[in-house]
């Protein structure tokens, strides 16, 4: 039996489909071709398996997803992933802010500021910089964005570039695109240990 | 097509030249791949239940959920004879589609239960359509955001 978590945890849950995935025996060659499905390479996750419904988004969205989180230059890798905890904290994505806390708290070989955003949220006690951003992601990702000119003057205040704040605002939309589909799609679950 | 062509910079007024024009050249490739996906989201080959003019309208409807007119209008375009649905005060716009959970995807992400994936299957969507309807409305949640944050950038060069 497993269970669906609630809470933010740097602990990566399962994913559980609210659809029913492709069958790999059954995927067609667009699929598959998608799916980056190769002899060698036959795993492939429930998540994909689900979009693999839209092989055509499925196919533009991996490359996207990929450069806007890890090409060279700009924000650093762990301030990018901050912008998509704070999207996935307000659109409540567990697993993706799972995902995400675990990754930034590995890049910096500190979980002080995911174990911080978790306890208490925007509250959370943040150094200046990471205040800016989280802040600026947070309002961002809200529906509608309320983001304003005091944010982007904070993030100027605190020492951001131009091409850094650009990195912030496309990683905290593109959570504002993954958590509505992982959170809306699946959920997230873990195995009940038993007793 | 340079990246001041495709809809985000062009509907946030963002040039080159400046400190943001700058930025966005830089990550000209995330600007291709972006229209790419609106290009995937909202004109697709297969539209499975979903047409182009009912992409365009539902495009329409959830950048007027954010307040954002211009990106509305870039959709409405598309729209046809559909464009009634992109009245956010309407419920069905004389379609079949489940607009409250096309409203609730797009502004009430954390609400979203399992309940509600249950009822569009009972209703008779296909689960490839659901995904599809999903990847709309995520597809549309990116981009008013990278609107909204290149209009930020521009407003305080």
């Amino acid at each position: 039996m497993s269970r669906v978590v609630h809470r933010f945890t740097r602990t990566v849950p399962e994913w559980r489909p609210r659809v029913v995935p492709v069958r790999l025996e059954d995927a067609t060659e667009a699929q598959l071709d998608a799916l980056k499905v190769t002899p060698s390479n036959t795993r492939v996750s429930d998540y994909v398996l689900t979009l693999a419904h839209d092989v055509e988004s499925l196919k533009v969205r991996s490359p996207l997803f990929n450069a806007i989180l890890y090409d060279p230059g700009g924000m650093s890798r762990a301030e990018r992933e901050l912008g998509a905890i704070a999207a996935s904290m307000v659109n409540r994505c567990v697993y993706c802010a799972a995902v995400h806390a675990d990754r930034h708290a590995k890049l910096e070989k500190d979980g002080t500021v995911t174990d911080a955003l978790f306890a208490k949220g925007a509250d959370a006690d943040l150094g200046p910089r990471d205040r800016a951003i989280f802040d600026f992601a947070r309002k961002l990702s809200e529906a509608p964005p309320s983001a304003g000119p005091e944010d982007m003057a904070a993030l100027r205040d605190a020492g951001l570039t131009d091409a850094e704040i650009l990195d912030l605002i496309l990683s905290s939309a593109l959570f504002g695109w993954a958590n509505r589909l992982m959170h809306v799609l699946g959920d997230p679950v873990r195995a009940e240990v038993e007793a | 097509m340079t990246p001041f062509d495709t809809t985000a910079p062009d509907v946030a007024g963002v040039r080159s030249g400046t400190g943001t024009g700058a930025a966005v050249e830089l990550r000209g490739n995330i600007f291709e791949m972006t229209q790419a996906a609106e290009n995937a989201v909202l004109r697709p080959v297969e539209p499975g239940a979903f047409a182009h003019d009912l992409r365009a309208a539902l495009a329409a409807r959830i950048a007027r959920l954010s307040a954002d007119e211009a990106l509305a209008e870039r959709h409405l375009a598309g729209a046809g004879e559909t464009a009634a649905i992109a009245d956010p005060s309407t419920s069905d716009g004389g379609s079949a589609l489940p607009l409250g959970f096309v409203d609730k995807v797009a502004n009430d992400t954390r609400d979203i239960t399992a309940e509600d994936i249950a009822a569009l299957r009972s209703g008779g969507m296909s689960d490839a359509d659901i995904v599809r309807l999903c990847e709309l409305i995520a597809f549309m949640a990116y981009q008013i955001r990278v609107v909204a944050g290149l209009r930020l950038m521009e407003a305080d060069a």
